[in-house]
């Protein structure tokens, strides 16, 4: 279709008012907030110039660097294993003629549930004194452990939770990628007399590599912005045990009302964001030529 | 004949393992659903068999110190509006960028930046948009949640939108436009019909992100425009926790998605899948 003057950009106008004003100013507002000291008068906000203050007082700060660290390790354990159980699940799911809509549907549901209620499912499972996990363990003499209490687990625990939650995931993506290879290599394969293992070795994995990469962008993208489940479960603790960086942020910027170093912080995120997304494009694109 | 045995064989593990993860899916809703009945005391003692009672669901819905019913309007609302505000713009933009013969980089620009904004955690966000709100006094207003929860879910309705319209054949494009048709008309007549299930896909994913959204609506809300997930997490946060009515809302708040799953599965299937395998 032809350019048609002012149609052209009627359409795309409210796409760019969204993106200018809602995503773009507010991150030069953010810029402009993290060289300030912001207090509140009643609803008008007080700016005082403080320089590169904030951004000079963040490695300093004990609770930014244990988010960084926990949401590093939070990532890679949760997706690690959503990626794994989710490919297998999936696997199975195409290889049994029966019941397929039946397994989807069940798989599916916890990505639709918000988070917010699975973090309170999950706080009354692992309670301590009434909760259904110690319960059953007691059966069997074990416990009763201190799920989100104990420094040392907390951590795990709330990985546990992240990996019921989006497992489902990654097994429907991967479904979907599954369901869509081309059905004629696998019989030639099979004609030909290769095992199971061998065809997952040399053909299903090759040809779902894409797939694989896509599933698991989305989801450390996710789990990056963990957040529902850590203020549900655990608030950051015990102690920095499950601070993560969003948490961090809320808390300098909303419950300290830490504004200028809140929004400091932030931009160091997305920042940190910025430089780890950039190093993996470059890294698969390398390795991409190579091969 | 051992072939058989053992296809046989690999076919009941696999139903083995798949019901496995299916009852571990299943299980901590099933438990939820049974707590919510409990009395407080049933539930602390941790019994197994119980007296079913209605008095969490009473006091969620009935009390009137109990906000969820509030809580659930405004979800509905905010859900709703945000969702069609998103399915407007995203449509708009998917046909102009892919129909109306934009230069690439504009496309790239608006689809990098798009990216770029989708990987940021919200929360970083979320304090430049309370500040901005604040001082339009659109902190606390549907308005500005709406508006909020419209940007956050945009970038992904735009990509899902934009694999649905480039499946609109150019020359049924061309040949509207060819027969007279205005970039109304042609959105109308043509597009619209074509792309009806990927609005169905984006406008159901949408509305279920925006109903579980939490860190955005917790910040730009207070206890008049409080979200559903914000009722769950205060009940969580007092100091004596009402177990049973935790349990009892949340049973009320994970409803919807039960009812779309089972009504429009299809979408969602199609809509969560459509950016990864495309």
């Amino acid at each position: 279709m032809r350019a048609d003057g002012i149609w052209r950009y009627a359409t795309l106008l409210p796409a760019i008012l969204f993106f200018a004003l809602l995503t773009f100013l507010p991150l030069a507002n953010l810029v402009a907030l993290s060289f300030h000291e912001v207090e509140w008068n009643e609803a008008t906000a007080v700016w005082n110039w403080v320089g590169a203050e904030n951004f000079l007082a963040l490695p300093a700060d004990n609770l930014l660097r244990a988010g960084i660290l926990n949401t590093v390790i939070f990532a890679v354990v949760a997706v690690a294993l959503q990626m794994i159980i989710g490919f297998f699940l999936a696997l199975w799911t195409t290889q049994v003629i029966r019941g397929r809509l039946f397994y989807r549907t069940i798989f599916i549901l916890p990505i639709l549930v918000p988070g917010i209620i699975i973090g309170a499912i999950w706080k009354l499972m692992y309670s301590y004194d009434f909760g259904v996990i110690n319960s059953a363990l007691g059966v069997f003499g074990i416990g009763p452990v201190d799920w989100l209490g104990n420094p040392n687990l907390a951590l795990l625990s709330v990985i546990i939770v992240d990996v019921w939650h989006w497992t489902p995931f990654c097994f429907l993506l991967l479904l979907a990628g599954l369901e869509s290879l081309p059905k004629d290599v696998f019989e030639a394969a099979r004609v030909d007399g290769a095992s199971d293992r061998q065809m997952l070795r040399y053909i299903t994995l090759p040809l779902m590599l894409p797939t694989l990469i896509v599933t698991f962008v989305f989801r450390m993208i996710l789990a990056f912005k963990v957040f529902d489940e850590i203020y549900l479960l655990t608030g950051g603790g015990p102690g920095t045990a499950t601070e993560v960086i969003s948490y961090t942020i809320y808390r300098r910027f909303f419950t300290e009302d830490q504004v200028g170093y809140g929004a400091a912080m932030s931009i160091a995120v997305i920042a940190l964001i910025a430089v780890m997304i950039l190093t993996a494009t470059r890294a698969t694109t390398r390795k991409a030529d190579q091969s | 004949m051992s072939d058989l045995a053992h296809s046989t064989r690999s076919t009941l593990f696999r139903h083995g393992m798949l019901i496995l993860f299916a009852i571990i899916v299943l299980f901590p809703f099933v438990w939820i659903v049974l707590s919510a009945f409990k009395t407080q005391i049933d539930l602390l003692m941790g019994r197994v068999f119980f007296t079913p009672h209605l008095t969490g669901f009473e006091n969620v819905i009935f009390d009137k110190t109990s906000d969820f019913a509030r809580n659930f309007g405004n979800s509905m609302i905010i859900g709703v509006c945000s969702t069609l505000l998103v399915l407007f713009t995203a449509t708009l933009a998917a046909f102009s960028l892919y129909r109306l013969s934009w230069p690439s980089w504009v496309l790239h620009s608006l689809l990098g930046w798009s990216v770029i904004f989708h990987m940021v955690p919200p929360i970083t966000l979320a304090g430049a948009w309370f500040t901005m709100f604040r001082t339009l006094g659109l902190d606390n207003t549907y308005l500005g949640i709406i508006l909020a929860h419209a940007t956050l879910h945009l970038p992904m309705a735009l990509w899902m939108m934009g694999v649905f319209v480039r499946d609109v054949p150019r020359e049924l494009v061309d040949a509207a436009y060819i027969d007279g048709a205005k970039v109304p008309q042609t959105l109308w007549y043509v597009v619209l019909p074509i792309v009806r299930p990927g609005l169905a896909a984006t406008g159901i994913l949408t509305f279920i992100f925006s109903w579980n959204e939490f860190p955005v609506a917790l910040v730009l809300s207070q206890r008049q425009t409080a979200t559903v997930p914000l009722g769950i997490g205060r009940y969580a946060q007092e100091n004596t926790i009402a177990f049973t009515e935790m349990a009892a809302a949340s049973t009320l708040s994970i409803l919807p998605a039960f009812v779309l799953l089972l009504i429009a599965q299809r979408f969602i299937v199609s809509g969560l899948t459509s950016g990864a395998v495309k």
